[in-house]
């Protein structure tokens, strides 16, 4: 069973966002980019799969610039097989991300595909459920348990209330949640061997899908900031200063 | 105008988040309409039909819709989205799940998780963890919007809305529901509590937890957790607050050994007054906190249960 695991280059979850002050966007200048987290767990469970006999091929696919080819060598080198880069300077919007997503779906044929349940940058949280919509396939969004036997995927999901288990007959598209799986390391040797594995160059056009905004952005600013308060010396303070404040 | 708005429910009770999204559906303008999705949930479409300025209550009832699973939401709501130029559902985990196959479905990108309604078309939403906030405009002819709930205030009560059966959707569907397992807490929902006291990885153990739900039972408050705790198993994952977990704004939030990384904040930094306890008085915590007290917590808990 092949499986196709979609990661995104963003801002690296340890550095702060930046606003520009022209209010256009977030500073990516000189700043450090790596592979969405969400899209490590993937990588991750894709190539437990793997290691199981389960999946014979883990195809990842990266929408963006150039230097999205090193976040597909970041996958490849903690398993996957080979890469595809779907090369653009825009800013992609996950409606054309999932339409790209099928043209890959349509031409591949994989079994499962596994997304991030959100890209840690846009916090859209969409694009594996339109992907699903798109396809006509099932979905797990917020997986934190996969297992596929008989042709279907038991899939344990993180809900507001605790958890729930679906059965999703396959083809269908999972969404990771952080408990899903630890993702490793790569070793140096397995960053080595990436280097060799292929990654084929495409953009857009190749597949015909035109980038559409559907969401014009007017601005970008910068959220209230809350100043730090007192701090209290006793346990007797503070309860003290909560019932002044009224809270308690 | 004409806006739909899906309920969030549990087939007995209708959620907070509905009346939230609803005065969100009010600041767009127009004509409000609430479709109830569910089995055997008549009694929330008779809640939902209360909300002062609903003008009609769909609701459709079957077994397929017990859960709200995503496929025989998409279903039901495409059809109905021609007559409406908004739809909208509250951020939870079931909108999250369902609402981005409808755009999907009608060629129309989802905005989510707005926080605020500057014109009928646009949008503030936060992105980068609420790092910074994106003003959006959107062109399509119908706006798909997940609200985030503790940006709005509740709908008032005193309507009466008629309630009008729709069909619901024919399966089958390719994913079937096998079963749960909710965590049960007789303490206030905890995106909806007063008062939320969570705990971090400096708690140590799932034991220890116990000094905070003693202190929520005091004070009648809700049990959070950062990540850390959620990991290592402290605690069940719907105690996770944060960018990828709840989202809370209560009147008093207590971090207690809770360092304060940006992806916890994003999800209590609206709160009113935050409180921290943690021993490091670097903790970047104490930056967002109103009252910080730097204490060992197994010193500092057992000290305030006392005191309340
Ligand atoms: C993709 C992604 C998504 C994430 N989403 C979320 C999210 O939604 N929510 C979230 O919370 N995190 C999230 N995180 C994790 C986040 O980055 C932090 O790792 C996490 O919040 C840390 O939890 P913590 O503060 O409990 O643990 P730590 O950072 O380890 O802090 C523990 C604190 O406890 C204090 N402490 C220890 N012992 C004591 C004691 N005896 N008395 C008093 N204080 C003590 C320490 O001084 C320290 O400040 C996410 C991370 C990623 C990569
Ligand atoms: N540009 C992209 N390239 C590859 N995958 C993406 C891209 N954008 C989004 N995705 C996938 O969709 C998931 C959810 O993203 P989002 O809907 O933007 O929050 C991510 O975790 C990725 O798996």
């Amino acid at each position: 069973m092949k499986v196709l695991v979609p990661v995104k280059r963003v801002l690296d979850y340890n550095v702060k966002a930046r606003v520009k002050p022209d209010g256009s966007g977030v500073d990516l200048s000189n700043v450090k980019m790596s592979m969405n987290p969400f899209g490590e767990i993937a990588v991750e469970e894709a190539v437990r799969l793997k290691e199981k006999g389960i999946a014979s091929e883990i195809v990842v696919v990266s929408i963006g610039p150039q230097q999205a080819q090193e976040t597909i060598r970041t996958a490849l080198a903690m398993g996957a097989d080979r890469g595809i880069l779907i090369q653009t300077d825009e800013q992609v919007e996950p409606l054309s991300v999932a339409k790209l997503l099928k043209a890959v779906v349509d031409e591949e044929q994989p079994q499962l595909a596994i997304l991030g349940k959100q890209a840690i940058d846009d916090d859209a949280n969409q694009t594996g459920q339109m992907l699903a919509a798109l396809l006509d396939w099932p979905q797990g969004t917020f997986a934190s348990k996969l297992e596929i036997a008989d042709g279907k995927a038991k899939v344990t999901r993180e809900i507001d209330g605790g958890l729930q288990t679906l059965l999703l007959e396959l083809p269908a598209v999972i969404t990771t949640d952080l408990r899903l799986n630890e993702p490793r390391y790569a070793s140096l040797p397995n960053i080595m061997k990436a280097k060799r594995k292929p990654i084929s160059m495409k953009t857009p056009d190749d597949y015909g899908v035109a980038i559409e905004t559907h969401l014009e952005q007017i601005r970008v600013f910068e959220p209230p900031k809350r100043k730090a308060g007192v701090i209290v010396e006793s346990v007797a303070e503070l309860v003290d200063n909560l019932k002044k404040a009224g809270v308690i | 105008m004409a806006i739909l708005v899906i309920a969030e429910h549990d087939n007995t009770q209708l959620s907070d988040a509905t009346g939230k999204t609803v005065t969100a559906a009010a600041k767009i303008g127009g004509d409000v309409d609430i479709l109830v999705a569910g089995h055997e949930a008549g009694d929330v479409a008779a809640q939902a039909a209360k909300i002062a300025g609903v003008r009609t209550v769909l609701h459709a009832d079957g077994e397929v819709l017990a859960k709200q699973l995503a496929e025989a939401m998409q279903a039901l709501i495409v059809p109905l989205a021609k007559d409406y130029d908004a739809i909208l559902a509250p951020a939870t985990t079931n909108g999250k799940n369902y609402l981005p196959r409808v755009a999907a479905k009608l060629d129309v990108m989802q905005i989510s998780e707005i926080v605020e309604v500057k014109a009928p078309d646009t949008f503030v939403r936060p992105i980068y963890a609420g790092n910074a906030m994106q003003e959006v405009r959107s062109k399509d002819p119908i706006k798909v919007i997940t609200v985030r709930p503790t940006a709005f205030d509740a709908a008032s009560n005193g309507g009466a809305a008629p309630v009008e059966s729709i069909d619901a959707p024919q399966g089958p569907f390719k994913a079937k529901f096998v079963g749960e397992e909710l965590t049960k807490s007789d303490r206030p929902e905890l995106t909806t509590a007063r008062i939320v006291i969570s705990g971090g990885r400096g708690m140590g153990s799932a034991e220890n937890f116990a000094m905070l739900d003693r202190i929520a039972d005091k004070l009648g408050a809700a049990v959070g957790a950062s990540r850390a705790a959620v990991d290592a198993g402290f605690v069940p994952n719907d105690y996770q607050v944060g960018q990828t977990g709840k989202i809370v704004a209560p009147e008093l939030y207590i971090a207690v050994g809770i360092s304060g990384a940006i992806q916890h904040l994003a999800g209590m930094k609206d709160s009113k007054i935050i409180v921290a306890i943690n021993k490091d008085e670097d903790a970047p915590i104490f930056q967002v906190a109103d009252y910080g007290l730097v204490e060992d917590l197994f010193k500092a808990l057992p000290e305030l249960e006392a005191a309340l």
